[in-house]
């Protein structure tokens, strides 16, 4: 199954205040230890290791 | 009275060649009496092929260096005759524990399934694991070691290679038809040949320090990340034989190696450390303690003409893993018979060609494990450091988080996965026994009625595991190829009693195998799967054991 990125967020606007809303009160370097224990997360909700490399191609700031 | 084996030393004794008037030639010259050399002067001396050992010194290894030692190991150990001694002096476990600074985040246990005759590891130190292998290779008469004969030069010609050694005596000549450079990681055959090892060499810096003290725990491998008594960085505990306990510390890139080295400075940090743990209070003294670096590293090829290279010589790992020794007994066992078929002129030199790229294979496979456990444990970058740190806390309470801690993946047999010594399937199989694989051990029940192990039945050529159908095993038997005889084990199911056969006592063979009746699994003489059938025929098993000779159908190579 390949990366989605079609919209696919039940809610886009309620998510992306959420997101904002867990960094809240965060120092920067914890700010970035959130975002690594997210991405963590979420990968593994993922599991599938070809969608993961597409993602993190994607993400890359040269694509 | 105990030998002593890291005082003990092996005497010079002068040979006839050094006097002979014209080098002398020997089909199988070693260089390094270290555990690879060791191990595979037993293989081929239990071959029939007498071999002479070189080595420059004539001490064992000075320290307890390698100490973990995989069950694959010690069942290549069993066949060479000294696997009883490593395993009843050596401190078994299974169990590995992880910590963050004070809490546990993670256990795993390396042996979840029982039914097998080894443990996982031995705890067991280096001078143990030479002294036992020197003690068995000095049993049979063709072993030819030869201590405190250094190789100065190694000088390859067409049809041998000639060395020149430097004794007591001063320098002699020898030629060799295969010489085998088991002489580790500054491997001075390597140098003579303009060869190198390449890879990674890692900015951190690890303290080891072997500590004596009387303290009953369980034997278990305790890692620490961050601990309290050692912060931000990493701290590894192991058992040892003779109350000796291994403690790793990383010290990171700017410490003084020089500094580090002094028991001043040892012994505060072990204090440290046992004031945290139930051992706060035992009285310990300092057995042997070094500073060292490593690099992930492996020669580009294996083979260079009548010369192969073995063990540290050929590739170097990190510790976390215990990869290093391991690996190289492994690339002993691959190449004893190897070598052994082709000097009778049973196989074609090109049965070289595979040890060097199947155990190339494995030292990849090797430094892909190790270098992601060293890049886990001394991260090399701020993001790398993020999710290390990231992966940590949520381990505590995230199950998945536990499987990306990485403190080490431990040595494990490499599965040869696209030999061309291996017959592919034409049937569907189960499990993880795929041509490739390391023969997995299974409880049996003898013909004699005797409980035993499977990977003690084996033969010493090719073996066949079939599934008793009471026609199969009779078909196969009286198979053989030059040099190598077939033994058939046939194999009932638990509960039954049928003739010669060896019972699956707890159906172990039929689960790891899928092996049914009427199915035929195959085995070199390394113990590796190399083919497997549902319904084979002798003409099937005798075509897969002339491949794993790299043998051309129906051809001998000329001797």
């Amino acid at each position: 199954m390949p990366l989605i990125t079609d919209a696919h967020l039940e809610s886009p606007d309620d998510f992306y205040e959420a997101l904002i809303a867990a960094h809240e009160g965060l120092a920067e370097d914890e700010s970035h230890a959130l975002n690594a224990r997210l991405v963590l997360l979420l990968a593994n909700h993922i599991g599938a290791l070809d969608v993961l490399r597409e993602a993190l191609d994607a993400a890359r700031p040269d694509q | 009275m105990p030998v002593d084996y890291q005082a003990l030393t092996f005497d010079y004794a002068p040979h006839a060649d050094q006097q002979a008037a014209r080098p002398v030639r020997r089909p199988v010259v070693i260089v390094g009496a270290g555990p690879v050399g060791l191990a595979l002067a037993i293989d081929l001396a239990q071959r029939g092929v007498p071999v002479v050992v070189l080595d420059n010194d004539h001490r064992l290894s000075t320290g307890s260096r390698a100490i973990c030692f995989a069950k694959r190991t010690l069942e290549i150990f069993d066949r060479l005759g000294c696997g009883d001694r490593m395993v009843a002096k050596g401190v078994s476990w299974n169990v590995g524990k992880v910590f963050l600074r004070d809490a546990q985040v993670y256990r795993f246990d390396l042996l979840p399934d029982a039914g097998h005759e080894r443990p996982a590891f031995i705890n067991l130190q280096q001078y143990y694991v030479e002294g036992y292998l020197a003690e068995r290779a000095q049993e049979l008469a063709l072993v030819d070691l030869r201590w405190r004969n250094e190789v100065v030069d190694t000088q390859p010609q067409d049809d041998h290679v000639t060395l020149t050694i430097d004794t007591p005596d001063g320098q002699y000549r020898l030629e060799a038809d295969h010489v085998v450079a088991c002489d580790g990681s500054r491997s001075a055959v390597r140098r003579h040949l303009g060869l190198e090892s390449k890879g990674r060499v890692f900015r951190d810096r690890f303290l080891i320090a072997d500590v004596r003290m009387t303290h009953e725990a369980p034997a278990e491998r305790w890692f620490w990340f961050d601990p309290a008594f050692h912060p931000n960085q990493s701290v590894l505990l192991h058992r040892q034989p003779d109350g000796v306990w291994r403690i790793d510390f990383q010290l990171g890139w700017d410490a003084d190696p020089e500094e580090e080295k002094k028991p001043g400075k040892i012994i505060p940090r072990v204090k440290a450390l046992l004031a945290h743990s139930a051992m706060k209070d035992a009285e310990f003294t300092l057995e042997w303690a070094s500073v060292y670096t490593f690099s992930c590293q492996r020669m580009a090829r294996f083979r260079h003409g009548r010369v192969l290279f073995a063990g540290d010589a050929a590739h170097g790992v990190s510790p976390f893993g215990a990869r290093g020794a391991n690996s190289g007994v492994q690339d002993a066992d691959n190449l004893g018979w190897k070598l052994a078929a082709v000097l009778r002129g049973h196989a074609p030199d090109a049965l070289l060609d595979t040890y060097a790229r199947e155990r190339e294979a494995a030292a990849d496979e090797n430094i892909r494990h190790s270098t992601r456990a060293t890049d886990f444990i001394t991260p090399k970058s701020a993001a790398s450091r993020l999710f290390r740190d990231a992966v940590l806390s949520l381990a505590r309470t995230q199950p998945f988080a536990r499987t990306l801690v990485n403190s080490g993946r431990l040595s494990a047999p490499t599965t040869l996965h696209g030999s061309s010594l291996n017959t592919p399937d034409s049937h569907a199989f189960a499990g993880t026994m795929v041509p490739g694989a390391a023969a997995a051990d299974a409880p049996v029940t003898r013909a004699d009625g005797r409980d035993g192990w499977l990977l003690k039945q084996l033969g010493d050529g090719f073996s066949a595991l079939v599934g008793a159908d009471g026609e199969l095993e009779r078909v196969l038997q009286g198979l053989a190829v030059p040099g190598f005889p077939l033994s058939v084990l046939a194999i009932a199911p638990a509960g039954t009693r049928a003739g010669d056969a060896l019972v699956d006592r707890d159906g172990a063979i039929a689960r790891r195998y899928d092996l049914q009746p009427g199915t035929g699994v195959l085995l070199r003489p390394d113990g590796h799967v190399c083919a497997r059938w549902r319904a084979p025929t002798p003409e099937r098993v005798q075509a897969a054991m002339r491949r794993a000779l790299a043998l051309p159908d129906g051809a001998l190579p000329c001797p």
